[in-house]
């Protein structure tokens, strides 16, 4: 099957957002969980490593951005940075939407109107040639 | 915002967009990817992980995610994620000067439009 160039890069996007959201708010999750970083000494640096890297949620936020970084991978192979970087900001409308109904995180008007230009500022890089550098 | 979070948050920012960008140069190095099938795309990444660009990206990366997780520790989700945003203007110029790509007045538009709504994301 031979995608165009615009789609297998949309396709790539749609999983990135998909495995930064999940990966940014598992992440959240197990450091919620485990608290406020405090290190004074090598052995506190020692026991947070422990409780980090044995947190259920730490090892699935892992998996998913090892999954978002294979797909970051593939899709730089053609296309720009400077399109895939702003274009996957779709992230910053799921990740406060799930900071807000999931975890009860309370979300002022004003980061709304933010999350809503940075929105209209993907749009409008969306509408660029995904590749300025692919040599036919 | 404390100066403990503005610090990790450009800790954050700078790790991250840097290494992003050396993945891209690592990725650009090896050419497009045409076959999806598991075992290329895994002779694919084993060829990316050897060069030099891609160690450079993952030793970036690591501080962009330990210094991620301190800040999600103590600060709301909702803030951290919209405010590393800015990373997408040091991308910008990062892609420009160091990959050489050509960023049209519409990419530029949407970049100033994306770090606008991360001022007021902060500022909220």
């Amino acid at each position: 099957m031979v995608f165009s160039l615009r789609l297998k890069t949309y396709i790539f996007l749609v999983l990135i957002v998909l495995f930064s959201s999940s990966g940014n708010i598992f992440l959240s999750q197990g450091m919620k969980q485990i608290g406020a970083v405090r290190v004074g000494s090598a052995k506190d640096l020692v026991r947070l490593f422990v409780e980090i890297f044995s947190n259920g949620w730490i090892w699935m936020g892992i998996a998913a951005l090892l999954l978002f970084l294979g797909c970051f991978m593939v899709v730089l192979s053609w296309a720009d940075y400077s399109f895939i970087s702003p274009a996957s900001a779709s992230t910053y409308i799921v990740v406060p939407l799930v900071g807000h109904f999931l975890l009860g995180e309370k979300v002022p008007p004003l980061h709304w109107v933010g999350i809503m230009i940075i929105c209209v500022g993907v749009g409008l890089v969306r509408h660029t040639a995904p590749s300025t550098t692919r040599k036919e | 915002m404390t100066l403990r979070t503005a610090l990790f948050l450009a800790i954050t920012v700078l790790a991250n967009s840097g290494g992003e960008i050396a993945v891209t140069r690592a990725m650009k190095d090896i050419g497009e990817i045409k076959d999806f099938k598991l075992a290329a795309l895994l002779t694919v990444f084993k060829r990316a992980f050897h060069s030099g660009w891609m160690r450079l990206a993952i030793g970036l990366l690591a501080v962009g995610f330990f210094s991620l997780l301190a800040l999600l520790s103590w600060a709301d989700v909702s803030f951290v994620i919209p405010a590393t945003a800015s990373t997408y203007v040091v991308g910008g110029l990062g892609a420009k000067f160091l990959l050489g790509e050509r960023l049209s007045p519409a990419r530029w538009a949407g970049i100033v439009l994306v770090s606008v709504g991360v001022a007021l994301v902060c500022a909220g």
